[in-house]
């Protein structure tokens, strides 16, 4: 579907990488885990190592999370965009795949301290 | 010798006809095409404009008469307020987070209203039409104005109200209410009376304002109490314009009908989204509650939806889209949104707070299903912070819908232990919504909805580049006017003000 419009209607994104100086935008959602409750927005640029933004970012906004300190990192199972996607915290934003405004999500199974279990 | 005639009276007929159908006129050296340009290309198909019913007649003399009459009874009454200490009457200081947050997203979209109407009263091309938005733009910033009157006698007392109108433009979560208007405003004429004078008058405005009006009365808010006795006979005629301006649109040609049919299941998905915040004003921010969130929609939106739309089933239109979706929200909406205020409190110009015992008893009492199992861990996780002497926020940016401008913070129709995501690729970037009713609404035009100015991406672009001072400076926020309110100066200079006229 189009917009109806009485004229030529083309009008550039706001968001637009462009508008980042070379940085994107990332978010990224511990599925189950509502404390914190929207996923979280990343800054970073597309060279930058992905587990740096992983370090710097993400675990301390997770970290109030009673169940932060149980997560198992290496038993995390993780999506992108619905599909199954492993990421390497040593390579960067890009090279690991991770567009502008790209979500990835990541469950912890067995941690369900503050919100029941998927489908309770 | 010349005879004195007395003038004729006119009876109510005539008159309606002198002063509103006979202002219009043939035009000579123009034609009608220059002189109503943006009235064709929504598609909507007016065979006769004189076909508008007006059932209220009312022609700008006596309308002049009767608003300037409940002006005088409202400003007398305001006036006493202001005189007598009348913010000292209210329940407690908590209740003022509820009409801050009316004066930020609320009175603001009065006037985005009130510009509405004098623009679509412009473009319409039948003189029926044209007199009804006329009346109601003038409403609309009568609404806004006396609201701003009615709360700028709080304003010299509590912090918060000062600088609302900056806060409308500027601070993230007036964005849902303002990007909602601007979404109709930048609309045709036609959508824009589907949105605001259909779906938001006449389908959703009882759930905003009966439970803020009966809010402020429960509450002692003599101030928002009396603007909402003032505006309700507005509002009665508004949501009639609303009524007769869906079926004219349908009467005039069948094509209308699927074209109507989308704008409603558009606006009526748009103002459930934006009522969230009113779900959370009913259920968390009243110190003395009216009734549910559940219960008023049972009443407003099952009760009147379902009679709405049984009487519209004969022009062919169902019931808006994504009804069913709604449905499902209702019992967790308000907690997911307080929840989510509470935790971002360091960013709003208002106060929030945890449930109180009492509170507790009252939400599982009226959530037995959904608040206890879902939302009572992590509002006890809260309190628990607070009573070691800690605090519960959540420091990270949220994402945005794409189109609400919510934090995507609800859960999937049917699985209350998932956030719902959806994204949409287009012309080579990710969108994101929350929830299916969103992303159609974005699929529908997306050329549109790119456009949008969503507050998070926005505070990392430039000038502000993610400075968080620098943006608490942009949106005119002082510390004072945000976070927990046991530790508010409100809360100690409501108690403080409050003693003194006691002992007096
Ligand atoms: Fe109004
Ligand atoms: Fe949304």
């Amino acid at each position: 579907m189009a917009v109806v419009a009485n004229g030529e209607y083309k009008f550039p994104s706001r968001d637009r990488v462009e508008n980042y100086y070379g940085h994107q935008l990332l978010f990224a959602c511990w599925d189950h885990h509502m404390l914190m409750a929207a996923p979280f927005m990343l800054f970073g640029a597309p060279d930058q190592k992905l587990g740096d933004i992983i370090e710097q970012q993400l675990k301390p906004l997770m970290q109030p999370d009673p169940d932060f300190d149980k997560i198992d990192w290496d038993a995390i199972e993780w999506t992108k965009s619905g599909e199954p996607w492993t990421p390497d915290f040593n390579k960067t934003v890009k090279e690991n795949g991770l567009v502008h405004k790209e979500q990835f999500r990541f469950k912890t199974p067995g941690l369900s301290t503050l919100v029941p279990p998927q489908g309770e | 010798m010349d005879i004195k005639k007395t003038p004729k009276k006119l009876n109510v007929k005539e008159k309606y006809r002198l002063m509103t159908r006979d202002l219009a006129w043939e035009p000579s050296y123009r034609d009608e095409k220059e002189i109503y340009p943006y009235v064709d290309y929504e598609g909507i198909k007016v065979h006769d404009w004189s076909k508008w019913e007006d059932p209220f007649r009312l022609t700008m003399d006596a309308y002049w008469k009767y608003q300037a009459e409940k002006e005088r009874k409202y400003y007398a009454i305001i006036d006493a307020h202001a005189q007598n200490n009348g913010h000292l009457n209210v329940t407690d200081a908590r209740y003022l987070t509820a009409i801050k947050l009316f004066l930020q997203g609320i009175s603001p979209a009065e006037y985005a209203s009130h510009r509405g109407f004098a623009r679509v009263g412009r473009e319409f091309a039948g003189v029926g039409p044209q007199v009804a938005c006329q009346m109601q733009s003038i409403d609309e910033i009568r609404h806004a104005q006396t609201q701003v009157h009615a709360m700028s006698n709080y304003n010299k007392f509590y912090n918060g109200f000062k600088d609302f109108a900056s806060q409308r433009d500027r601070i993230w979560y007036n964005s849902v209410p303002r990007s909602f208007f601007d979404d109709a405003m930048s609309a045709g004429p036609f959508e824009f009376l589907i949105a605001i004078g259909f779906s938001f008058e006449y389908v959703l405005t009882n759930l905003l304002f009966v439970p803020f009006m009966s809010g402020a009365a429960y509450n002692g808010d003599m101030a928002t109490c009396t603007f909402g006795f003032s505006a309700q006979s507005d509002e009665a005629r508004h949501m009639t314009l609303g009524l007769e301006c869906i079926k004219f649109m349908l009467e005039q040609d069948p094509d209308n009908i699927p074209i109507v049919q989308k704008w409603i299941d558009k606006w009526f998905w748009r103002g459930c989204r934006l009522l969230t915040l009113v779900a959370a004003m009913m259920d968390y921010m009243l110190p003395k509650r009216v009734m549910s969130w559940r219960e008023a929609w049972n009443i407003y939106g099952v009760e009147n939806g379902n009679a709405l739309f049984r009487d519209l089933a004969r022009y062919g239109i169902k019931p808006p889209m994504h009804w069913d979706d709604v449905e499902k929200s209702i019992d967790h909406t308000s907690h997911q949104i307080m929840l989510g205020l509470y935790q971002w409190k360091f960013g709003t110009a208002f106060h929030s707070w945890t449930p109180t015992a009492s509170d507790i008893e009252w939400l599982k009492e009226k959530y037995p299903t959904t608040f206890e199992k879902y939302y009572l861990p992590r509002w006890e996780y809260a309190i628990a912070q607070k009573e070691a002497g800690g605090e519960y926020n959540n420091f990270g940016l949220p994402k945005l819908c794409q189109v609400c401008q919510l934090p995507t913070l609800f859960t999937e129709p049917d699985d209350p232990t998932q956030l719902c995501h959806r994204e949409t690729d287009y012309e080579g970037e990710k969108y994101h919504f929350c929830s299916d009713g969103c992303q159609h609404v974005f699929e529908q035009e997306p050329e549109k909805y790119v456009q949008a100015w969503l507050p998070m991406p926005a505070l990392m672009q430039e000038p502000l580049k993610g400075d968080l001072a620098a943006w608490m400076e942009w949106v005119s926020l002082e510390p004072t006017a945000a976070g927990e309110y046991a530790s508010s100066e409100d809360k100690a200079n409501f108690e403080k003000w409050r003693k003194q006229v006691s002992t007096d």
